[in-house]
């Protein structure tokens, strides 16, 4: 059956030892990809023509803000499965993402801020792209606050799923925010419609960063989801065992 | 798909369905509001109030960079696709700032037809290149921006 690799990924015992085997892995060529591509774009790609050594912050930037938006996607998708299927690990999925996902915003937010001061002329502006996306940071801590409020585990599995699929309505609102409203941040440089409007010599570093950034968050992701495996299957044989070792 | 879980999909379709329905209506009502600026078209529109905080946004037109006797007055003028805006303002650009780019000014519409800012924030385009790449643009008869 086509399905059975889906109900596998929904055992936790399966879950928990695939992400063991490869999480040193992840996390290896996390390091080569984020110490690499730092390197290219911070030394070896020309600063940019007007906004000078500046413009390099994009290359966290950037990742960071994609992340943010890619994360909440993962939970929201990740709590309507648990909410169809009944599934537990998808819910724990879900869950694991909040705390990486506000972190990758918090560094957007703080990036862009830090960016806008010398460029703009401002820290902080309350244009429709950065509203929208310190309104992703808070919708990150209500759905861990929700999840941690509720003692049952299975109500707050359900409540913090519908939240982050509520939720979801804000990430076009992020991405088109610059195309539908005046704001003073600019327009986006990557598209998949379109040509990249950056030179290739900062786009290539850049794409690096990106995929160093998305195997960062599978490397920070499998042992929260272990960790939340362990212990709500406390109960199970084989976590006992895992235990007793 | 069992029959079940064909509802719950359905269930989860049409709350994500009713709140973005929901979200669109308040987004397209606030509209106004969420603009950061109005353009000088808004302005010329009669859109903008007078004598009221606003911000304004647009193109610095090249070549009307105007420096007055004190050392900070400053006035220029920005242009969207149909109307033109003198802005003036005695106080530090910020360094980005430059003919041919897009601004962002806080401060009041006076009376007499210009705009008077306490505030200037430079907007940047999403272009990115080196300065080679710039300057072959430029010989080439593109338009780029000044270069220092």
């Amino acid at each position: 059956m086509t399905w059975n690799w889906f109900f596998r990924l929904g055992s936790p015992k399966w879950f928990y030892q695939m992400a063991g085997r490869w999480q040193p892995w992840i996390w290896l060529i996390t390091f080569i990809g984020i110490v690499s591509g730092c390197y290219w774009g911070l030394f070896i790609a020309p600063p940019d023509y007007y906004q000078g050594d500046l413009q390099r912050i994009m290359y966290i930037h950037v990742p960071a803000a994609y992340l943010s938006m890619m994360v909440y996607v993962i939970m929201a998708v990740a709590g309507a499965i648990g909410l169809i299927w009944r599934m537990k690990m998808a819910y724990m999925v879900s869950i694991s993402c909040s705390p990486i996902g506000a972190a990758f915003t918090f560094l957007a937010l703080v990036t862009g801020s830090l960016w806008g001061k010398p460029t703009w002329g401002t820290y902080w502006v309350f244009d429709a792209r950065l509203t929208s996306e310190l309104i992703l940071l808070f919708l990150y801590f209500g759905h861990m606050a929700l999840f941690y409020a509720i003692d049952d585990v299975k109500k707050a599995d359900k409540a913090a799923a519908i939240l982050a699929i509520v939720g979801v309505v804000n990430i076009p609102i992020i991405h088109f925010s610059v195309e539908w409203w005046n704001s003073l941040h600019q327009d986006a440089s990557l598209s998949k419609l379109q040509k990249p409007k950056i030179d290739e010599a900062m786009l290539w570093p850049l794409l690096v960063m990106i995929v160093s950034f998305k195997l960062f968050f599978v490397s920070v992701l499998f042992p929260w989801v272990r960790n939340h495996i362990l212990w709500r299957e406390k109960d199970a044989k084989w976590v006992k065992e895992i235990i007793e070792q | 798909m069992k029959p079940q879980r064909k509802k719950r999909l359905f269930a989860i379709l049409a709350t994500l369905a009713g709140v973005s329905i929901a979200v669109a209506l308040v987004l397209v009502a606030l509209s106004e509001n969420i603009n950061l600026f109005y353009k000088p078209s808004d302005v010329e529109a009669g859109k903008a109030p007078q004598n009221k905080t606003i911000k304004v946004g647009g193109l610095v037109v090249p070549g009307t960079v105007k420096r007055g006797e004190n050392l900070l007055q400053v006035s220029f003028t920005i242009r969207d696709n149909q109307s033109d805006l003198e802005v003036r303002f005695d106080d530090v650009l910020p360094d980005l700032f430059k003919e041919g780019q897009g601004i962002v000014a806080t401060g009041k519409l006076t009376e007499q037809g210009h705009f008077q800012a306490s505030s200037v924030l430079a907007k940047h385009d999403e272009n990115y290149m080196p300065p080679e790449v710039a300057r072959a643009l430029k010989e080439s008869g593109h338009p780029v921006k000044d270069i220092n």
